[in-house]
């Protein structure tokens, strides 16, 4: 292994951050359901109501990845000057939300796209960018707003459109990871990027069955780049695969010789409590940035989790793609902690 | 007994519906307008209006009975003044209801934010 330390390419997926890249700090913003979830205790601004004050959903969603990365700056003692770049990425036509709230920010931009991957998306090229020395700090962000997701992707959100129970409930919320070298703060040590997979699932109310092999695809992919097994992590966690995605990556994983039980868990099903009347469970980009800047962030750095594996699972459909009868492409992008000083 | 068969026969209506969106995959506005165009096609049968007679609201108050009232409108029209009437008579007798949805639209909208 002290051979590939010195790599930062493992294989064509996976990349190995040689250098001491951390999470210096991280934040979280979110909406009124999520704060009566389980994890409420976790998170830095909780939005008593889901228009966050604002006129509009969309202007909603703006403030509260404007709000994850104040409160972000804020922990870190720093100011937007000291920050090279932001990427950042959202689920709305042509990232709005990112874009509007960058200018706000008035740090340099990379805008990304991969759904609901985007979260570990933007952290794994963050971690790329300031282990090669392109950027001293970078912040990796992204959003979602269950109204302002329902009203692009699925009906009006005054239509009150039936959903059937493998539905999931769009996480509202916004998540942000300061990354940079050394200091304090769990360190990011590999990323897999995934591959496009289409196993031609069509239903956009069953996402979490069309995601689930991307997922299965990216684990397998980090395990056999790494050397690793699922054992070596206290915690493995898919983005947002919720109750039916969940049990069929366990399946498919463990006929593949992956016994993945104990250590795995999804983030769509952490966020809510089961009685929150969410469907499936928890989706969006924020389900799994909300969970692992709050969170896993909070275990790593208090020692109550020592190794973490975060999955981002992504639904690659548009509202017209599907309405005309494409199948949902799917991605993953993992990215791999260590806590500890 | 009459509220037990209403209940019955609307109900039935409304699993139909059900049956459509659940296993049939199709979306709300393909099931609404699915159900529409049935009454329709029942009224013409002359099936539509036996059922009112024996169900009463549970055939009236569904979607269904939409499409049997526009079926009805254009063919009394179209009976007095011929093909023409078709087009003006479609909605004649279902004018009460569309003009009160715009109506109470409009209300709903001035005290709500109508862009959700």
């Amino acid at each position: 292994m002290d051979s590939m330390k010195q790599s930062a390419r493992i294989s064509r997926q996976t990349w190995h951050f040689a250098e001491d890249v951390r999470v210096q700090a991280s934040a979280v913003a979110v909406g009124p359901k999520e704060g009566e979830g389980p994890l409420a205790s976790f998170f830095d601004k909780i939005h008593a109501d889901a228009y966050a004050g604002q006129q509009t959903w969309e202007e909603a969603e703006r403030k509260l990845m404007e709000d994850a990365v104040n409160h972000l700056l804020q922990k870190a003692s720093i100011t937007e000057q000291d920050v090279d770049v932001i990427l950042a990425g959202d689920l709305l036509n042509q990232n709005i939300t990112t874009n509007f709230t960058a200018e706000k920010l008035a740090i340099p931009l990379m805008g990304m796209y991969g759904a609901c991957s985007t979260s570990m998306l933007t952290l794994a090229t963050a971690a790329a960018l300031v282990n090669a020395g392109y950027a001293d700090k970078a912040i990796a962000s992204c959003s979602s707003h269950n109204a302002t997701a329902e009203r692009q992707y699925r009906y009006p959100t005054e239509y009150g459109g039936q959903k059937p129970p493998s539905a999931q409930w769009t996480v509202t919320g916004a998540g942000a990871g300061l990354v940079g070298i050394g200091g304090k703060g769990p360190r990011i040590t590999y990323a897999t990027i995934g591959k496009v997979t289409d196993m031609g699932i069509k239903d956009p109310f069953d996402m979490g069955t069309a995601m689930a092999p991307a997922a299965v695809s990216t684990l397998q992919s980090h395990f056999q780049d790494t050397g690793r097994t699922p054992q070596d992590y206290d915690l493995i966690v898919t983005g947002d695969l919720a109750a039916v995605g969940f049990p069929i990556v366990k399946e498919l994983m463990l006929t593949q010789g992956y016994e993945m039980e104990e250590m795995y868990n999804d983030c769509g099903l952490m966020i809510y409590n089961p009685e929150q009347e969410v469907f499936a469970g928890g989706s969006g980009c924020a389900s799994s940035a909300v969970v692992t800047y709050s969170y896993i962030m909070d275990q790593l750095n208090r020692g109550l989790l020592k190794s973490v594996l975060v999955c981002a699972t992504g639904a690659l459909l548009s509202p017209i793609s599907y309405q005309q009868g494409n199948s949902i492409p799917c991605i993953a992008h993992a990215v791999a902690f260590e806590g500890g000083a | 007994m009459e509220y037990v068969i209403a209940f019955a026969v609307g109900g039935l209506i409304c699993v139909i519906g059900q049956l459509l969106l659940d296993v049939g995959k199709l979306t709300p506005a393909h099931v609404m307008s699915t159900l529409v165009v049935s009454g329709v096609v029942l009224d013409f049968l002359g099936v539509y209006d036996k059922l009112i007679d024996f169900a009463g609201a549970g055939a009236t108050v569904p979607i269904t009975s939409f499409g049997h009232s526009l079926y009805h409108g254009a063919i009394s029209e179209a009976q007095r003044h011929g093909l023409i009437g078709v087009a003006t008579g479609i909605f004649e007798v279902t004018s009460a209801g569309i003009s009160a949805a715009i109506a109470f639209g409009f209300l709903a909208s001035l005290v709500f934010k109508p862009k959700g």
